[in-house]
């Protein structure tokens, strides 16, 4: 009877390392890309060689000081995103929850701007604090709105995240007309880039995306329990109070983080968390850890085709996110049963 | 509750509440317009304002009446009044309060239009209200092409639409971050949805949407109510149920067309109006009259309190009425909470 049952498990199991080790592979491989694609293309021995041994090299200083920054960029906001999306798909119980379309992106991005505006902070060591008030209040707001605990559907939680997005699009878009320098500085900010960061960006993000994504991945087993729906998880020990506020600090830490680094970025977090339930199935440990290598993968490899569409000029990774993920959402709202929507 | 009144073989069904709600909001708008005409930088009284619209009055009232706040004031009261039939016909073909333009991505589309021929052609006022419809209208059959499967399902459709919006807002803002800064500014203030600085022009494309527009609406509509029982129904009722619809969705995408090129996608009032309307008149749905007062209403209360809001700064409409829309959302949702505990 047990190796009736363990047969598939063990094939489902060893799938799920050889997707794991593919992931990293695709990881390897666009992170290699992405510091030696761009406006001036080193050959990746090059890279090799002046990544260990920098020389005066015009090749050398590229890689040192616009490409490796960049791509580390990349790679902490890439898996903030692909672990606040999936955090927040299994706390809402909602395939199409979103850190864009839930409105704390925005929530964040009013934090900057209010700081940009009234308190003349122009870095982004000084925005991230404001990010994370603006998008811990969204999150918390849009949470409560939603009906968290009680009836939870997906159409409700979207909505609220539309209504708070209008109030907050509203302030955003008065304080924006009235101050002209604001506004410039915040076009640049707002479309989603990684291109005018400076070095020590990643530096000022690196401790709350290490405590967000810690925090993350320890959810894992309780956001499985939770699944189970309230009650379940109450009885094999894991308070839904407690797993809810958790993750919601989790999503709060890392959405603020990436968005104060690199601006709203839309679907990643709509991407990532499907692309690793197609592979790994429910088990929210596996999907968690998938998101932690394919949130990088995908930001990585859209930031490289960035670079590379409309060469020399370049594509904000943001827009290429966009309109890579939104035709993603519409097949997704395509092929799904309207019923479970 | 209504009265039929028969005259000449042609019988109206009149429903006195809807009726008395729809003038009470029309003469709102129309004293909400008044304020609007007598404000501003230079206050004129109200008789000075009544005189010269009368044909009367002296030159520099005469000036500051016709030449500075009336268009602005006609556009404001017009653009409320498609917005609001809009809305009404569309939550009603959609069956969801959701399915008003904003939702179904027209008003995105009509912006990307504009930002286009503004920031790409190059070219201004008439060219970029031709811009916004062509988006508008491309958009549209965009996003029905994308619901359709094996009919449209009213929810599907709102889906598409944020989908189809969101990709739409990418492009917005990317054209925005390559401008020059002038002409972003200029772009951003379009896409808050503003009349400031509206002219005769503006007055005459929305007017012209809502004379030729409303009427049809008016016409098709009398079947919503029987659409709204569902498609067997409505055909058992001797209802074209096909081509009432595609008439009724053109010509509502034609009326929010109209009023984006005119001012610029102005959120919420589409949302906003018709079941505002409707909780006036005690009707589960309003009809596309009161709608359109109460539209009217709103946009011209709400350019009101845009010019002074924030005293020597003329914000753009459209913050007052996102500002406000998202509130009455905000307000409605734990509304509806409260509702389903108690």
């Amino acid at each position: 009877m047990t190796a009736v049952v363990a047969a598939p498990l063990r094939k489902r199991a060893k799938r799920r390392w050889i997707g794991f080790a593919a992931a990293f592979a695709v990881l390897f491989v666009v992170i290699a890309l992405s510091v030696a694609v761009g406006s001036r293309t080193i050959p990746l021995s090059t890279v090799w060689q002046v990544l260990w041994h920098s020389d005066a090299s015009a090749e050398s200083a590229i890689v040192h000081d616009l490409r490796l920054p960049r791509t580390l960029l990349g790679l902490g906001v890439g898996a903030a995103l692909g672990l606040a999306g999936t955090v927040m798909q299994a706390l809402t119980r909602n395939p199409l929850a979103e850190p864009g379309l839930l409105g704390v992106n925005l929530g964040a991005s009013t934090g900057v701007v209010i700081s940009i505006a009234f308190l003349g902070v122009g870095s982004a060591a000084g925005y991230v604090w404001f990010a994370f008030v603006g998008a811990g209040l969204t999150s918390a707001a849009v949470f409560a709105l939603g009906g968290a605990g009680r009836h939870p559907t997906p159409e409700r939680q979207i909505l609220a995240g539309i209504s708070i997005t209008s109030v907050l699009g509203a302030i955003v878009w008065a304080i924006l007309v009235l101050r002209r320098e604001a506004f410039d500085r915040y076009r640049h900010w707002d479309v989603g880039s990684f291109s005018d960061r400076d070095s020590g960006t990643v530096l000022r993000i690196l401790p709350f995306l290490v405590a967000g994504v810690v925090l993350a991945l320890f959810l894992g087993r309780q956001l499985n329990a939770l699944s189970l729906g309230d009650e379940s998880a109450t009885s094999v020990g894991a308070s839904p109070v407690r797993v809810r506020a958790l993750g919601l600090l989790a999503v709060t830490l890392l959405c603020g983080a990436a968005t104060a680094a690199a601006g709203p970025i839309w679907f990643l977090g709509l991407a990532v968390p499907y692309a690793a339930r197609m592979i790994v199935g429910s088990d929210q440990r596996w999907i968690l850890a998938y998101a932690l290598v394919l949130g990088p993968a995908l930001l990585l490899g859209a930031d490289v085709l960035g670079r590379v569409l409309v060469a020399p000029a370049e594509l904000p990774v943001g827009v290429v996110t966009a309109f890579l993920g939104a035709p993603l959402f519409i097949a997704l709202c395509r092929r799904r049963r309207l019923s479970s929507l | 509750m209504r009265t039929v009144v028969r005259a000449a073989g042609l019988s109206v069904r009149v429903y006195p509440r809807a009726l008395i709600v729809g003038v009470v909001l029309l003469l709102v708008a129309l004293a909400t317009a008044l304020v609007n005409l007598t404000t501003g930088d230079f206050p004129v009284p109200v008789a000075e304002v009544l005189k010269s619209l009368a044909g009367e009055g002296d030159a520099g009232t005469d000036f500051i009446v016709y030449e500075l706040r009336l268009p602005r004031v006609l556009v404001t009261l017009l653009v409320g009044a498609a917005l609001g039939a809009s809305g009404a016909v569309f939550q009603s073909l959609t069956r969801n309060p959701l399915g008003s333009p904003d939702f179904v991505g027209l008003t995105t589309g009509a912006a990307s239009g504009a930002l286009i021929v503004m920031l790409i052609v190059g070219g201004g006022g008439v060219q970029v209200g031709a811009g916004a419809i062509v988006g508008c209208v491309v958009t549209a059959v965009v996003v029905y092409l994308l619901a359709f499967r094996r009919g449209v399902h009213p929810f599907r459709l709102v889906l598409m639409g944020i989908g189809v919006s969101a990709l739409l807002e990418a492009l917005n803002s990317y054209l925005i971050y390559r401008a020059r800064l002038n002409e972003a500014v200029a772009a951003q203030v379009w896409l808050i949805g503003s009349v400031n600085g509206r002219g005769w022009t503006e007055v005459v494309i929305v007017a012209v949407t809502v004379a030729v527009l409303v009427p049809m609406v008016v016409y098709f509509g009398r079947h919503l109510k029987l659409l709204a029982l569902g498609d067997e129904m409505a055909v058992l009722q001797g209802v074209p149920v096909e081509r009432s619809r595609a008439v009724l969705a053109l010509a509502a995408v034609g009326l929010s067309a109209g009023a984006t090129a005119a001012a610029g996608p102005i959120a919420f009032v589409a949302l906003a109006a018709p079941p505002l309307a409707a909780r006036l008149s005690r009707s589960p749905s309003s009809g596309i009259l009161p709608a359109a007062a109460m539209g009217a209403a709103l946009l011209s209360a709400g350019d009101w309190a845009a010019q002074h809001a924030l005293p020597g700064n003329d914000i753009p409409v459209g913050v007052v009425t996102a500002a406000l829309g998202g509130i009455y959302l905000t307000w409605l949702l734990f509304h509806e909470r409260r509702g389903a505990r108690a």
